[in-house]
């Protein structure tokens, strides 16, 4: 066999920085995915979006039909809408998967997430997260001298502005339950 | 009326009454009450296998020269984790196969008991789907729904975990026709208005192609036959993937032979310079497309596939159908033949002339000088001696694999075997061993490279055992050979570990196992020494010796689009740019 005139020793054939690149614009999309409620079912999800590399924003689960056994999954993922086909195509394929909407391209939705929100603060700064509470209409769920638990429901963005507010205010710790949704309007 | 019996009983009988007559196990501690209901019938005939591994692949093989669901039999914990690797590949080249593991008691689940895996986890995502079936009242049921789901849409291997007691306990047994499958039923019947809109194209297309793929296999022998009618009544020339061979015979005159990384170069050019490319069952793999951005620029896609998560994945598509080959094929006749059996004849004349003149390139040429075999040569000679008989092949992993997809001739669908998505060493010989299980009197031949076929070849313990007469022709280059070729055009030929030394007199070791061995090295010798193997009535290694540093071409390098194929060794030089070294 003739040799190649390959330069031995050159670096230049083991380059490594080669990736087709075929990037739209990112796209948020909320996905409610209908499943048999049983073992494993969430793990199949869940591990489909790690092993193909998609990303989770937020995800909710509970069973919605105990007689039937269903949970619904609500996803929020952000990708190309390429990549936004291929996950609805992909759930789709998982067995004990019903249904897979996107509600961001089905017609109007409305989101809601639920926020737990510690603030610990004395005097003025305690009054002025009370009165933010309020204007959020977050409910005080619970009390101390020194510290308030507000729970407060909304679109995430809102969930998002009260955090912002409370941060200077003694923000002690967050709980968020992710995003539940539902499409406007009769089915 | 239920019948009442143990769990494990109810694998042996839902296995029957699936049609089940073979399986491929390896028993263990877990699965022993299933063991004993299989040494008290005789209906299902079980081969054991030297490795799980082993089992998984001969399911496969089976399955694959069948069209049926291959089934395997292993053990918890070890057993359940050697069986990964089969699972992989055949959820990457879709075969239907249904894997049984045993399971430590559930009492004992979770407690790190002697042989426990979290098999159902490991498997998740290598099966279409699994089952921990902790309720035997429900056992039989799940072992129907795996069948089912193995077998239909886009088949793929599923696993049902069983743990000992579910085995143990009686219940209920369920019959196959009340088991609740409704929910899974992927659809079958491809849009009509899409394939209207596909005809529409073939009518006007002045350059298609058709590129096909495993779907036409795994839809059955029916599609085969629609996509010759259909390729014979339209004169479009047709190309295949590795996984697709057969389907259209190799003797048919629009015929391009195999495309893709190395494919001929007749049928790479036809895909870069379509105006229609007509995707039938194929996926658009890496190894198809090349450069993605250079893929075919010039053509409207159509995509024919079961599965819709396939279509724009990789390549966006005009004319996506979602349905089954067959069903989709049949329509498309239909539909064409009433609008009048159109195409455009003259463009079409015009293409095939630029067809025939890329295949004047004659690309797989090569001469066989000197005193070593080529192993192009002893492939030619192989197809020459062999082509007429009832010929299966299956092949290891490497140059020998695309040899044999470039030497060979596939005249029909289920006749040739080899691992596509995954590229498992250590396929090709466990896989004859279950082609020749569904084929007694086939000529089963595993095209082998010596360092692949050592991967798996305790199976020759299973061949003598069982007196499977299957024939491992070994393309002996001493050499990890396709690893060998990557370093030379791709790592400026720094040989790092793709040598084999220390290897085995294979024919004292086919002694050894009690079987035949033959060593050629002499091209002169080749065609007494293939004769002697295909006459020989009993499992043969072929250790035929050839040129250590042949290459595999036509290639198209990594990262390059489908004009820019390399054609031998002159056309090698500085064709791999960096970019391409990062892409496997
Ligand atoms: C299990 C596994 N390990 C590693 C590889 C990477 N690999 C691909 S081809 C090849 C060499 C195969 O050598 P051989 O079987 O002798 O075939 P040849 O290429 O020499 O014909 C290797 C190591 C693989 N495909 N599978
Ligand atoms: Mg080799």
């Amino acid at each position: 066999m003739a040799a190649l005139k390959i330069k031995k020793g050159s670096t230049s054939h083991s380059a490594y920085n080669l990736r087709p690149d075929f990037s739209d614009v990112e796209e948020r999309h909320t996905l409610a995915v209908v499943v048999d409620n049983e073992p494993g079912v969430l793990a199949r999800v869940v591990g489909l979006f790690s092993g193909r590399g998609y990303n989770i924003e937020s995800l909710t689960v509970a069973e919605v039909d105990h007689t039937g056994h269903q949970s619904r999954i609500t996803i929020v993922t952000t990708g190309t809408p390429q990549v936004i086909e291929q996950i609805k195509a992909q759930l789709g394929r998982i067995v004990p998967v019903h249904d897979v909407h996107d509600l961001t391209v089905e017609g109007p939705s409305v989101e809601r997430e639920l926020g737990l929100f510690k603030v610990a603060g004395e005097g003025e700064k305690r009054v002025e997260a009370m009165r933010m509470a309020e204007i959020f209409r977050a409910n005080v769920v619970d009390t101390t001298l020194d510290s308030f638990v507000f729970e407060i429901t909304g679109a995430p963005e809102k969930i998002d502005a009260f955090a912002e507010l409370m941060r200077p205010l003694g923000l002690q710790e967050v709980a968020r339950t992710g995003v539940a949704a539902l499409s406007r309007g009769k089915l | 009326m239920t019948r009442n019996m143990t769990g494990a009983k109810m694998v042996v009988q839902a296995l029957k009454d699936q049609g089940v007559d073979t399986v491929f196990g390896y028993p263990g501690g877990a699965v022993l009450p299933i063991y004993d209901e299989i040494f008290q019938q005789n209906d299902i005939r079980h081969i054991l296998v030297r490795h799980e591994q082993g089992a998984v692949h001969a399911a496969e093989g089976y399955a694959r020269s069948t069209g049926k669901v291959g089934v395997a039999l292993v053990t918890s914990g070890p057993g359940a984790t050697n069986a990964v690797t089969g699972l992989t590949d055949a959820l990457l080249d879709s075969i239907p196969i249904v894997v049984i593991s045993g399971q430590v008691p559930t009492f004992m689940i979770g407690s790190d008991a002697f042989q426990e895996a979290d098999t159902v986890g490991i498997t998740r995502p290598c099966t279409k789907h699994n089952w921990l079936a902790k309720d035997t009242a429900k056992l039989s049921e799940t072992l129907h729904q795996a069948f089912h789901v193995a077998r239909s849409g886009r088949p793929g291997p599923v696993l049902v975990d069983i743990p000992k007691d579910t085995q143990f306990a009686s219940a209920g047994y369920t019959e196959p026709r009340a088991a609740r499958v409704d929910h899974y039923q992927p659809q079958l019947k491809g849009d009509i208005t899409e394939i209207t809109e596909l005809v529409e194209l073939m009518e006007k297309a002045k350059r298609p192609v058709f590129y096909t793929g495993g779907g036409v296999i795994n839809s059955g022998t029916a599609a085969s036959q629609l996509l010759r009618e259909l390729v014979e009544s339209t004169d479009f020339p047709i190309t295949s993937t590795l996984m697709g061979l057969g389907a259209y015979p190799a003797s048919g005159k629009n015929w391009l032979g195999m495309l893709g990384m190395h494919g001929l170069y007749e049928a790479n050019m036809a895909m870069h310079d379509c105006d229609l490319m007509i995707n039938v069952g194929a996926r658009f793999d890496d190894r198809i497309t090349g450069l993605i951005s250079a893929f075919s620029p010039k053509s409207k896609k159509a995509h024919i596939d079961i599965d819709p998560s396939s279509i724009n994945k990789v390549i966006r598509v005009d004319v996506p159908i979602v349905g089954d080959v067959a069903h989709v094929l049949e329509d498309l006749l239909k539909v064409w033949k009433a609008r009048g059996r159109k195409t455009n004849k003259e463009a079409l004349q015009k293409w095939h002339a630029q067809i025939a003149e890329w295949k004047t390139v004659r690309c797989l040429d090569f001469t066989q000088e000197g005193p070593t075999i080529k192993p192009q040569y002893a492939l030619e000679r192989l197809e020459a001696l062999t082509k007429d008989k009832d010929r299966y092949i299956t092949t290891e992993v490497g140059q020998h694999q695309m040899w044999a997809a470039q030497y060979l001739g596939f005249e029909d669908p289920n006749r040739f075997m080899t691992s596509g998505g995954l590229g498992t060493m250590g396929y090709g010989f466990p896989a004859s061993i279950g082609v020749q299980m569904a084929h007694p009197d086939g000529l089963v031949i595993n095209v082998a490279g010596e360092a692949s076929w050592l991967m798996n070849m305790q199976e020759m313990g299973t061949a003598v055992q069982f007196r499977l007469p299957v024939k491992q022709f070994i393309l002996n280059n001493e050499r990890l050979g396709m690893v060998r070729q990557w370093q030379e055009l791709l790592h400026g030929e720094r040989y790092s570990h793709s040598w084999s030394e220390a290897l085995p007199d294979f024919v004292k070791l086919a002694e050894a196992f009690g079987a035949k061995g033959i060593l050629c090295s002499d091209p002169k010798d080749l065609d007494d020494a293939i004769m002697e193997m295909i006459n020989h009535d009993g499992p043969v290694i072929f250790d035929c010796l050839v040129e250590k540093h042949e290459n595999c071409f036509p290639m198209i390098p990594s990262g390059k689009p489908h004009n820019e194929m390399l054609l031998g060794e002159a056309s090698t030089q500085g064709a791999i740019e960096a970019g391409g070294a990062v892409l496997v």
